[in-house]
């Protein structure tokens, strides 16, 4: 059953990658700026936070 | 004599207007009341307590900012026909639709324990076991939403948000110094101690908990729901408006009642009680309101955004037959948050806190799909950002960015500030 509905929904996102695989928004120099700093600035916080959870964890 | 039939003009003028505004009014009032939820209550109890009223101002400046992070989502909703996730997916492709729907789910569940664990916490004042006060709220959430009609949701969660503004005469009865709340409100300053770790955590907290990730997605997908078109945007602003206010009053309201040393909203309302019976209950019962609308709101937000990406009907208006996946989801939600708080042991303060500054630091990335949303012409045709919006919401995500930033850095090395 399990294993049933992890191949569906495995299929669903296969899916929906495949329809949204190409972004409608205009990519302007402006727009790729703001996701690549977007993504410079996730993999900081995302780090710092981890960091501190895993401190944490450690006592 | 032509005055009278323009006066009557007018007024049946007016009256037409603010029953046009009646009927498109609901999403902004209640996602930004529900905004004041068992979370938002304890984080406000936490700033009162640790610094009284010297943060009021920072409250005041966060209802403009609620305002316009929210009203872009009026103006996307109703012009795309399409919720947030969707519209995430569609413009940025799935890497960002998924990120974004992942930390949407993550932050939700988190925020949906705090909301069990202030509504178990306020209905301990009235000796109801926790087990009890889970049962009786799943019940009460699954109700809500099973009469297949968005009408009828929206009505019954527009009771609980006037519910929520309980608190008001609560602060009249604690008697508070005008002129001090009207100084801390309009004087931007840092409270004694200056600019510390536990400052920025809990200005990140109060900024985590006025603008979230899951309001812009229940704000879209809740416009979308109820039909709104572009002619309505106004309204929706007015609308959007009228909840700032409400919440930020709310806010500064509980920051006045609470602003005593107290750990959290429960503890408060049993330290209130002798003071004023009257104010205990109060607090208790306004505390419990806040979790439900806020949980009853989160749910939703995920449930919306899971139908949207997934292609499940996703309506209020549909049967639980006619969308089994969308309310599946919704009723999973609800069971999965309810059991964890069952969990012995949770510390209340912390968690709650803590779901807050994660909302705060994944909100820039929200922030900056809507204003490139907003931004692109083709999508939004006239309802383009202007110029003064973006400077707005431009500078906001900024201040978020940069605290967010300053919060993470303040982590790694804690004597940075102190």
């Amino acid at each position: 059953m399990f294993g049933r509905f992890f191949r569906i929904t495995l299929a669903n996102v296969r899916e929906i990658n495949k329809r949204y695989v190409k972004p409608e928004i205009e990519m302007s120099r402006w727009v790729k700026f703001a996701l690549l700093s977007l993504r410079c600035y996730l993999i900081l916080l995302v780090g710092l936070l981890l960091y501190k959870f895993i401190s944490i964890l450690r006592g | 004599m032509k005055m009278l039939p323009r006066l009557f003009y007018q007024y049946r003028k007016m009256l037409k207007v603010i029953r046009n505004f009646l009927l498109v009014a609901g999403p902004g009032v209640i996602v930004m009341v529900a905004d004041n939820d068992a979370g938002g209550i304890t984080t406000y109890t936490a700033t009162g307590a640790q610094y009284g009223l010297h943060l009021l101002w920072f409250l005041v400046l966060l209802g403009p900012v609620a305002y316009y992070v929210q009203e872009m989502t009026v103006r996307l909703g109703a012009v795309t026909k399409r919720g947030h996730a969707e519209a995430i997916f569609s413009a940025f492709g799935s890497f960002w639709g998924w990120f974004s729907l992942l930390d949407l789910v993550a932050t939700d569940w988190l925020t949906m324990i705090t909301e069990f664990i202030g509504m178990t916490a306020a209905m301990s004042i009235f000796h109801i076991p926790p087990l009890v006060t889970i049962l009786v709220c799943w019940l009460i959430m699954g109700t809500m939403i099973m009469s297949g009609r968005y009408w009828t949701w929206e009505k019954i969660t527009l009771l609980l948000c006037v519910a929520n503004l309980i608190y008001i005469p609560a602060a009249f009865f604690v008697q508070p110094s005008v002129s001090d709340i009207f100084r801390n409100s309009v004087i931007p300053h840092l409270p004694p101690g200056g600019l510390t770790n536990a400052l920025f955590f809990m200005l990140m907290a109060n900024i985590g908990t006025t603008i979230a990730p899951w309001m812009l997605f229940f704000q879209q997908s809740s416009v979308v729901d109820k039909a709104m078109q572009e002619k309505d945007i106004k309204f929706g602003k007015v609308d959007t408006a009228i909840g700032a206010v409400l919440t930020v009053v709310v806010a500064m309201v509980l920051i006045i009642v609470y602003g005593q040393p107290m750990n959290d909203a429960a503890e408060a309302a049993v330290k209130l009680m002798p003071y004023s019976k009257f104010i205990g209950t109060v607090v208790a019962i306004g505390l419990f309101d806040a979790g439900l609308l806020g949980a009853v709101c989160i749910s939703l937000a995920s449930s919306w955004a899971f139908g949207e990406v997934f292609g499940w009907a996703h309506s209020l208006n549909n049967k639980i037959k006619e969308a089994p996946w969308f309310y599946a989801y919704y009723f999973f939600d609800l069971l999965l948050a309810g059991t964890v708080v069952m969990i012995p042991g949770a510390p209340l303060v912390l968690i709650t806190l803590f779901v807050q500054v994660i909302a705060t630091t994944l909100l820039p990335a929200a922030l900056v799909f809507l204003i490139l949303l907003l931004n692109d012409k083709r999508t939004m045709g006239e309802h383009v950002n202007t110029a003064w919006e973006n400077i707005a919401n431009i500078s906001i995500v900024v201040a978020v960015i940069v605290t967010s930033t300053l919060y993470g850095i303040s982590t790694v090395f804690p004597n940075l500030f102190k």
